[in-house]
C-alpha cells in the first residue's frame, strides 16, 4: 500500500510537472463545453444528457492518450530495470499507475461540473439524481478505459503503438452493443453484457444495479491483472 | 554473501551465460571483467532480479532469487548499465521516491538523504531536474539511488563508462571508500579501471568464467617468460652470438639493426634475472647499452590472451 502510494504520487507529479495534464484538461473541457452548450440553449431543457452523451466519445481518444505513456515510457527509457530491481510488487506498480491516470480523468470530469452549475443557475427542476448517476456512470466508464489503456501501455515500449492498441480495445468495448445485429442471436446476450455502453446507459437512466457495478469492477480487475501478468512474463522471457 | 550456482541465461538460441558459478564474501570488492557481449550485464541483471535465469540460481545471504527476490532486493543496491533515470523528476523527488519504495521516510530519510548527498557530492543539483544534470552528475545520482538504503551489497554495472578522467577518479575513490564496509561487485570492460579499484577479478568470456583471483594471483598464474628489450651500440655479430652461451637461460627472439645500433628482443624464464650478467657481458665486450627494459606480463596481456585464445578456438 505504501509503495502503491509512492508510485501514484510520482506519476501524478510527472503528469502535473509536464504540460501533459494541462493540455489534456483544457482540451477536454473545451470539447465537452462546446458540444454541451451548442444545443443547450436551443433545446431549452434543463438536463445534462447531451453532456453525458458526448463525454464517452471524447473518452475514446483522450483516455488512451493519458495512459499511453504509463508503462511504455518506462520500458523505452529503461527505467523499468530500476523499477523491477526495487522491492516493489508489480501489483503496486500497475495499480498506482492506473489510479494516477484515473485521477487525471476524474479531474477532467470534475471540471465539467461547471455545466451543472450553469444548469442550476438558469434552469428549473434540475434532476440532481440523474446528474449524480450520470457522473457515476462516466466515472466507472473512465475507470474501465483507464485500465484498458494501462494494459495497452504494458504490451509495447512504443507510446504511439500503445495509444493505437488502447483506442482499438476501447472502441471494441464501446461499439459492441452497436454491432448486435451482426452477431448470431445466441451471442447477443453475452456481447451486450460485455459492452460498456449497455451498463453505462443503465446507470445513466438512474438505475444503480449491482450487476452493472460488478461488471465495471470485473473489467477493471481483469485488465489490471493482465497488465501484471504481462510484466511478469517479460521477466521470464 | 552471494553464491552463484550453475547460472545460465539464454536469449532464444543465444547462450549469453553458460553455467557459471562463483562465491562472493562480505567486504570484498570484486571486478567483473569481460569484453562487450561477454555476459557481464546479463549475469548482473539475473542477480538483481530484473531477469530470471534459464537454469541455475543465485543465493544471497542464504535466500534464493527464485523464491525471495523482494527480500534480496531490499539488501542490494543496483546501478544499471545505461543508468536510466526519470529525467523530468527533480533529484530530490527521485531520491525520495526511491527511498519510499525502500520503506525509508521521515527522519530516517533525512539522514539517508544527507548521507548520499555527501557521499556522492550532489549538493549543487538537489533541486534541479535530473535531465538538466551533466553525465557525471547523472551517474552519481544513479549511485545515490542505489545507496539510499545503505545496502550491504552494491552491484554496479559499468559505473564509470562515459565519464571524464576527473569524474572517474572521484567514482573510483568513492567505490574504494565504500568497499571497506560493503560487498561491491562492479563490471567493466576497461581493465585499468578494475585493476585500480578492486581486490579480486573475475574474467568472463563468451558466457564462461575464464579466470578468477586477486590481481597478483592472476598475474603470477599467467605470467610466462619476461621479455627484455636491449639496445646496444658497437656490437659485433660474433659477440652477440656468444651472448646466449655465456648466459644460458637467456634466449634471443630476434635481432634488428638500425643506424649502427642493434635491437635485441630477448626473454628469460620467471624467477631468473640475467640483467646484471648481461651488463657485465656488455662491459667486457665494450658494448654501449642505450636501452634495457624488461616487460613483465600485465593484466592487459592476460586479458587479451584469455579472450583471444577462446576466440581462436571457437
Amino acid at each position: 500500500m505504501r509503495n502503491l502510494k509512492a508510485v501514484y504520487f510520482k506519476e501524478m507529479k510527472s503528469y502535473f510537472n509536464s504540460p501533459m495534464a494541462y493540455i489534456f484538461l483544457v482540451i477536454f473541457a473545451v470539447i465537452n463545453g462546446y458540444f454541451f452548450t451548442r444545443t443547450f440553449f436551443l433545446f431549452n431543457q434543463s438536463d445534462m444528457r447531451s453532456l453525458f452523451n458526448i463525454i464517452p466519445l471524447v473518452y475514446l481518444f483522450f483516455i488512451p492518450a493519458v495512459t499511453m505513456s504509463l508503462i511504455a515510457r518506462e520500458k523505452n527509457l529503461g527505467t523499468m530495470e530500476i523499477i523491477s530491481t526495487l522491492p516493489l510488487k508489480n501489483m503496486d506498480f500497475v495499480v498506482g499507475k492506473f489510479l494516477a491516470a484515473f485521477s487525471l480523468v476524474m479531474v477532467g470530469l470534475i471540471v465539467t461540473l461547471v455545466h451543472l452549475l450553469t444548469l442550476t443557475q438558469v434552469g428549473t427542476n434540475v434532476d440532481y439524481g440523474a446528474a449524480f448517476t450520470g457522473y457515476l456512470g462516466l466515472a466507472l466508464a473512465g475507470a474501465v478505459y483507464s485500465s484498458v489503456g494501462t494494459f495497452a501501455s504494458s504490451v509495447t515500449d512504443n507510446q504511439v503503438v500503445a495509444f493505437i492498441i488502447g483506442i482499438f480495445i476501447v472502441l471494441v468495448f464501446f461499439l459492441m452493443d452497436k454491432m448486435l445485429m451482426f452477431v448470431p442471436s445466441y451471442l447477443t446476450g453475452l456481447i451486450q453484457y460485455l459492452s460498456v455502453d449497455y451498463h453505462l446507459s443503465n446507470i445513466s437512466r438512474g438505475v444503480i444495479d449491482s450487476r452493472n457495478l460488478v461488471y465495471f469492477a470485473s473489467v477493471v480487475g481483469f485488465f489490471l491483472f493482465m497488465t501484471v501478468r504481462i510484466l511478469e512474463i517479460r521477466n521470464w522471457e | 554473501m552471494i553464491k552463484v550456482e550453475n547460472l545460465s541465461k539464454f536469449y532464444g538460441d543465444v547462450k549469453a551465460v553458460k553455467s557459471i558459478s562463483f562465491d562472493l564474501s562480505d567486504g570484498e570488492v570484486v571486478g567483473f571483467l569481460g569484453a562487450n557481449g561477454a555476459g557481464k550485464s546479463t549475469t548482473l541483471k539475473v542477480m538483481t532480479g530484473f531477469m530470471s535465469p534459464t537454469s541455475g540460481t543465485v543465493y544471497v545471504n542464504g535466500m534464493d532469487i527464485l523464491y525471495d527476490i523482494h527480500e534480496i532486493q531490499k539488501q542490494i543496491g543496483y546501478l544499471p548499465e545505461l543508468n536510466p533515470l526519470y529525467g523530468e523528476m527533480r533529484v530530490y523527488d527521485l531520491l525520495e521516491f526511491t527511498a519510499k519504495i525502500r520503506n525509508i521516510s521521515g527522519k530516517t530519510f533525512k539522514d539517508a538523504f544527507a548521507r548520499v548527498v555527501e557521499q556522492c557530492g550532489l549538493k549543487g543539483v538537489i533541486h534541479k531536474n535530473v535531465a538538466e544534470c551533466s553525465k557525471g552528475y547523472k551517474q552519481r545520482i544513479g549511485l545515490a539511488c542505489a545507496m539510499i538504503h545503505d545496502p550491504k551489497i552494491l552491484i554496479l554495472d559499468e559505473p564509470v563508462t562515459g565519464l571524464d578522467p576527473n569524474q572517474i577518479v572521484e567514482i573510483r575513490t568513492l567505490i574504494k571508500d565504500l568497499g571497506s564496509e560493503k560487498l561491491i561487485l562492479m563490471s567493466s570492460h576497461i581493465l585499468q579501471e578494475i585493476q585500480a579499484t578492486v581486490n579480486r577479478i573475475i574474467i568472463i568470456h563468451k558466457g564462461e568464467i575464464v579466470a578468477d583471483g586477486t590481481n597478483e594471483e592472476l598475474m603470477s598464474g599467467f605470467m610466462g617468460n619476461t621479455k627484455l628489450t636491449l639496445e646496444i651500440k658497437n656490437a659485433e655479430d660474433a659477440s652477440v652470438k656468444e651472448l646466449t652461451k655465456k648466459i644460458p637461460h637467456l634466449t634471443i627472439i630476434n635481432t634488428e639493426s638500425r643506424d649502427g645500433r642493434k635491437l635485441l628482443n630477448m626473454e628469460y624464464p620467471k624467477g631468473q634475472d640475467p640483467r646484471e650478467a648481461l651488463f657485465q657481458y656488455a662491459v667486457d665486450s665494450k658494448w654501449v647499452i642505450t636501452e634495457m627494459s624488461p616487460h613483465s606480463a600485465n593484466l592487459e596481456s592476460i586479458f587479451r590472451n584469455l579472450t583471444m585464445e577462446e576466440t581462436a578456438n571457437a
